[in-house]
């Protein structure tokens, strides 16, 4: 159990103008599953890799425990990185690749060879150990090369983004595997992802980086319900956002008074609001009359594209509950104050 | 349609075999002749007596064929093996890295295949005296890689063109040392690229004759110097014999590697660049 402790982590590349990651901070409790998100070249690699002891950090210090990790050579930094495309060694068996990082801890042999048939019945793949890792599927790979990570019970588990080269069903399978054995395990744990739904199933807590930039980091829920900022608010899909006022609780914008709930930010700022937090017909409070500019069936939901007065709000509703809308329509809705937030 | 152009293609393969059976065989065939001939005289197709006067004399302590056979074999190997020290790393480079002057030093490390190499070897030959180092095996071992470099290292720059050094990350990652790291992930990626490139500097060591001429000063005595002293000096027979002793590790190295050097191996990549 290692807790982690990223302090004013920095790199700036040679020859670039702006800080490829600019003091990132970040305190990761022991045990814990953390991601960091955020678009392809917002830092988050750079990151991992300055971890694992694979890239040399500007300036800023990472801490396992209490004790700077960066003097340490990365063979011995109790860290170990389970790469996007796996990099299981061809010239091996699945079996040599599992036992690899014990056979470089000079363990005995007998010993390896039980500990890999463990581990390969923890990954649920009892019976590949003699083939090539070629000779596998590529969730098996990975499997294999989460295997290969875990045998050595490293302090800290980096993972990059561990779900994103799989199918939509064994996303799932993969990510109860992650969650079990690392829960199991007590392994901390790290992943980065450019994919907010990879990073909302599988992370305890999320960090989102943009442009190098720490914006938010905190339980996956509240990126939905309290985004820091816009751009925060527009990377996890948020749409709705409304220029105003936010006095005594109550927002004074282009909507009108609208009643928010306890603990709003007060001052000028921007009304935010999920578009499947958008209720259709009368509720308690702040019911509004919208025009119907579009309806777009998506199956299983339905987006509304709605305006009232100028301005233009998204709306994402159970289909059942618009059958028959069509553009032009006056229709009832109302935003309930809970799920207002104000950013600023 | 189908049918006739594979016809074609049939064909084409046929005598383009045909051709290269004929070029590359046929003229080993009087050698071979030679070498177990006594006398054999124009209009004859065959030798009116056959001997092995030649092999025994050849293969005798006072032809000093059996010396300069182990001698060949250590300048060759020890050519090699400095070749391979040499090219891995300077290929890994060249392959892997985009720096300042990269062309130019490709072009550089491809002169000696296109520069005669009597041309080159005088100016060296002038540094050799300097340095004590004519006259002398380590001298000609040191001379060969001249020749010997330009393929071991386009071959390893061929090969890690198509190496994804994560694999190295990956093993540090996992506890392995640089050394080990090496050892386990970096060289079996990596070997079928020091075979070719191991051969081919063997053999063009293998043959060189004016370097070994100049800077061994006739001391140096390798198999190709002592073929053309009985070469020039009229005697078939023998000529013949160490022959084909000559172009046995040529064909030996050919057929053993027959796999490598077809176009399926990757090692063979670098070659596009000659």
């Amino acid at each position: 159990m290692t807790h982690v402790s990223i302090q004013e982590l920095t790199k700036v590349y040679p020859g670039a103008d702006t800080p490829a990651l600019d003091r990132l901070s970040l305190e990761i409790a022991s045990g814990e599953l953390t991601a960091l998100l955020g678009p392809s070249g917002c830092g988050k690699t750079t990151t991992m890799k300055m971890i694992a002891g694979l890239l040399e950090p500007t300036s800023g210090d990472v801490r396992f425990d209490d004790r700077s990790i960066l003097r340490d050579k990365p063979e011995h930094r109790g860290v170990v990185m389970v790469f996007q495309n796996y990099l299981l060694f061809p010239y091996m068996s699945v079996a040599d690749n599992v036992g690899f990082g014990l056979k470089m801890r000079k363990t005995d042999p007998t010993e390896i060879k039980r500990r890999v048939s463990e581990m390969l019945d923890l990954v649920k793949l009892p019976d590949v150990g003699d083939r090539r890792p070629s000779a596998l599927s590529g969730g098996q790979q990975q499997r294999i090369a989460l295997a290969r990570a875990l045998i050595v019970q490293p302090e800290v588990l980096l993972l990059d983004e561990p779900l994103s080269n799989l199918d939509a069903h064994l996303r799932f399978e993969m990510r109860d595997l992650i969650r079990s054995l690392q829960q199991e395990m007590g392994i901390t744990t790290i992943f980065v992802t450019h994919d907010q739904e990879e990073a909302v199933v599988l992370a305890d807590r999320v960090a989102l980086i943009l442009d190098g930039q720490m914006k938010q980091y905190d339980r996956a829920d509240a990126f939905y319900k309290r985004p820091v900022d816009e751009a925060t608010a527009r990377f996890f899909g948020g749409h709705n956002f409304i220029p105003g006022k936010s006095v005594g609780g109550t927002f004074d914008g282009p909507l009108g008074q609208l009643t928010l709930a306890d603990g709003a930010v007060e001052g000028a700022g921007k009304l935010t609001f999920r578009p499947e937090n958008v209720r259709v017909g009368q509720g308690d409070g702040n019911n509004l009359s919208a025009r119907v500019a579009d309806v777009i069936y998506l199956g299983t939901q339905t987006r509304l594209k709605l305006r009232v007065g100028e301005t233009e709000i998204d709306a994402v509703v159970n289909p059942n509950e618009v059958e028959g809308f069509k553009p032009g329509d006056i229709v009832p809705i109302h935003l309930p104050p809970q799920t207002l937030w104000v950013i600023s | 349609m189908i049918g006739q152009d594979g016809l074609w293609t049939k064909t084409f393969r046929y005598i383009t075999c045909l051709l290269l059976v004929t070029w590359l065989v046929l003229p080993l065939i009087p050698l071979a002749i030679w070498s177990v001939a006594r006398g054999w005289f124009f209009p004859d197709i065959l030798p009116r007596m056959w001997t092995l006067d030649a092999w025994r004399y050849a293969l005798s302590d006072t032809s000093g064929v059996l010396d300069a056979l182990w001698l060949t074999i250590g300048i060759s190997l020890a050519a090699t093996v400095l070749s391979i020290l040499v090219g891995v790393p300077a290929g890994r480079a060249l392959g892997m890295y985009k720096f300042k002057g990269k062309e130019v030093i490709e072009l550089m490390i491809l002169a000696p295949t296109i520069v005669p190499g009597i041309a080159v070897v005088l100016g060296v030959h002038t540094v050799f005296i300097y340095l004590g180092l004519t006259n002398t095996v380590h001298g000609v071992i040191l001379v060969h890689l001249i020749p010997t470099l330009p393929y071991m290292t386009l071959v390893m720059a061929g090969i890690f063109s198509n190496y994804d050094p994560a694999f190295e990350a990956q093993a540090r990652s996992l506890g392995a040392s640089p050394l080990k790291t090496f050892w386990y992930v970096t060289l079996p990626a990596i070997m079928p690229g020091i075979i070719v490139g191991g051969l081919f500097a063997f053999l063009v060591s293998w043959s060189q004759y004016i370097l070994t001429l100049l800077v061994g000063g006739g001391r140096v005595v390798t198999l190709p110097l002592l073929l053309f002293n009985f070469a020039t000096s009229g005697r078939n027979d023998i000529t013949g014999a160490i022959g084909m002793i000559y172009i046995l590790p040529g064909i030996l190295i050919l057929t053993l590697t027959a796999k490598q050097l077809s176009g399926r191996s990757g090692a063979v990549g670098g070659f596009g660049r000659i």
